[in-house]
């Protein structure tokens, strides 16, 4: 960076936060009318839904286990979710990676033995982004997992942590995912916190990773609350107004 | 898609269901003949985007991109900008949707978009690429997105509504030293006409606006006829099935009333 930007002064981040504040979020469930369980998450400047369908008969039929249902993910991001230019829609290197690590986070949770010959289809798209997409997709996810009524022995929670000016700090915001020092991005299990997403890239020390989970952690706890918020809404008020921007 | 056995028996058994209850002045969800679902418009949904809505139209939600980019100028159009319209069926939309390259219904779904405002804001003297030239070599691309959410019947009425909602937000950025600054807002993009599509289904001597999923599949031919707000006819795209002259006058009848209707929720 040719410019020096301070990330954090006094203990305080460029938007205000703490080093281990999360930034808004707000969850809805049953936000599609045709999927059979959906979610749109708000995650400070990130707007990501999710929509899942299944289980269903698994297609190509070669594909298909005897034993348990497969989880299939996809995750995209619109031509328009990014402040520079317009992008090509569709897949593309890094889409295709975290389709992956985010179909891994739910092929741990989701009881597939239960539906043998099936496919279970999680489907995530970040409408615009802003730093820590797929800790929303993952968050998103889980809670349309759970509004399509598939049994999982836990629920999934997204975030990320990292460090940035030589402290630990969550929810690294997009500037602070840019030109921070180090980006760990996970997933955590709600009842028995283990990690079901760990990415990092940046150097850290045994000892600060070891504060970075733990704060994550703590985290997780509080998007847990908000997961179980939006479920408990959604099942309290079926009519749905339909995604709300 | 192939048509299947299922598809065949479904088409005959909504078929005779949709039209029982038409000879007896009924629609499946109690609408009147030529009455939409309820709709909403929502601008400024996307900070990230030039510009931006989703609009509703009974169960279907829709959301429209605009970015704006530097690009540069065709061959044969030096002096002007560019207009592209792409449409992603999102697989989450609807469990017949699937991954992939687009298909013929995506393609059709944004060709038919595109054309009615093409006809209208672009390919006329005032048009909006006009404006759009910034030096030699160098234009403006304004690439309009097509993200269909939930499809629940009508994507192309929806889609239009929610593209001239976006369109008419728009902010183009201030350009600077060869380059966009996109925290400053040099204009607002200037739209005239308004145009829409209006989608109608005709079953024996019925013709139905706004027609559900089941009444798409159910009918005997149907229309997408784009107006515009001074009273032109912009763009047309006949389905399956076929229409005579008085068909054709008949339903362009109904679309102008039905686009000035709709017209309302964006002007």
């Amino acid at each position: 960076m040719s410019e020096e930007v301070k990330l954090i002064v006094d203990g305080k981040r460029r938007d205000g936060r703490a080093l281990d504040e999360l930034r808004p979020l707000k969850i809805e469930a049953g936000v599609l009318h045709e999927a059979d369980g959906s979610a749109l998450v708000h995650w400070g400047g990130n707007k990501v839904i999710a929509g899942v369908f299944g289980p269903r008969e698994c297609l190509p039929k070669h594909e298909a286990n005897p034993y348990k249902a497969l989880v299939k993910c996809r995750y995209t991001m619109s031509p328009f979710a990014s402040k520079e230019e317009h992008s090509r829609s569709g897949p593309n290197r890094r889409s295709i990676e975290i389709s992956k690590v985010i179909r891994q986070v739910f092929e741990s949770l989701v009881v597939s033995e239960l539906y043998p010959m099936t496919q279970i289809d999680i489907y995530v798209d970040v409408l615009q982004a802003e730093g820590g997409t797929r800790a929303s997709a993952i968050t998103a996810a889980a809670v349309a997992l759970a509004d399509a009524g598939i049994p999982m022995k836990d629920m999934a929670c997204g975030l990320a942590v990292g460090k940035a000016e030589d402290q630990i700090i969550l929810d690294l915001g997009k500037e602070e995912d840019n030109s921070g020092q180090s980006d760990v991005p996970i997933a955590i299990s709600h009842r028995d916190k283990k990690f079901l997403l760990l990415q990092m890239d940046g150097l850290l020390s045994r000892d600060e990773l070891e504060q970075a989970l733990d704060m994550g952690i703590v985290a997780s706890d509080k998007i847990h609350e908000l997961q179980v918020d939006a479920i408990t809404r959604r099942y309290s008020n079926l009519e749905s107004d339909g995604v709300e921007l | 898609m192939a048509e299947t056995a299922h598809d065949i028996i479904m088409h005959d058994v909504k078929r005779s269901v949709v039209l029982e209850l038409l000879r007896r002045g009924k629609r499946m969800d109690e609408r009147a003949l030529d009455e939409y679902r309820p709709i909403s418009v929502q601008r400024d949904v996307i900070d990230t985007a030039e510009g931006s809505a989703l609009a509703k139209i009974g169960t279907t939600q829709i959301l429209i991109g605009v970015k704006i980019d530097l690009a540069t100028p065709y061959g044969d159009r030096p002096e002007e900008g560019i207009f592209s319209t792409n449409c992603e069926l999102l697989p989450l939309a609807n469990p017949s949707f699937e991954a992939g390259p687009p298909r013929e219904g995506s393609i059709e779904l944004a060709r038919v978009v595109d054309r009615g405002i093409r006809s209208a804001e672009v390919d006329v003297d005032d048009g909006f690429t006009k404006g759009f030239f910034l030096e030699e070599g160098k234009v403006l691309a304004l690439y309009l997105d097509i993200y269909v959410l939930d499809h629940g019947g009508n994507m192309t009425d929806a889609a239009s509504l929610a593209a001239m909602a976006a369109l008419s937000s728009t902010k183009i950025p201030k350009y600077e030293d060869g380059k966009l600054i996109r925290n400053e807002t040099a204009s607002m993009l200037d739209i005239k006409r308004f145009p829409l599509a209006t989608s109608l289904a005709k079953i024996e001597e019925f013709l139905l606006a706004d027609p559900t999923m089941e009444e798409k599949v159910a009918c005997d031919a149907n229309i997408t006829i784009s107006t515009t707000k001074d009273g032109n006819v912009a763009a047309m795209q006949k389905g399956k099935g076929e229409f005579t002259k008085q068909d054709v006058l008949d339903a362009v009848d109904v679309a102008f009333k039905k686009g000035d209707e709709l017209r309302k929720y964006i002007l």
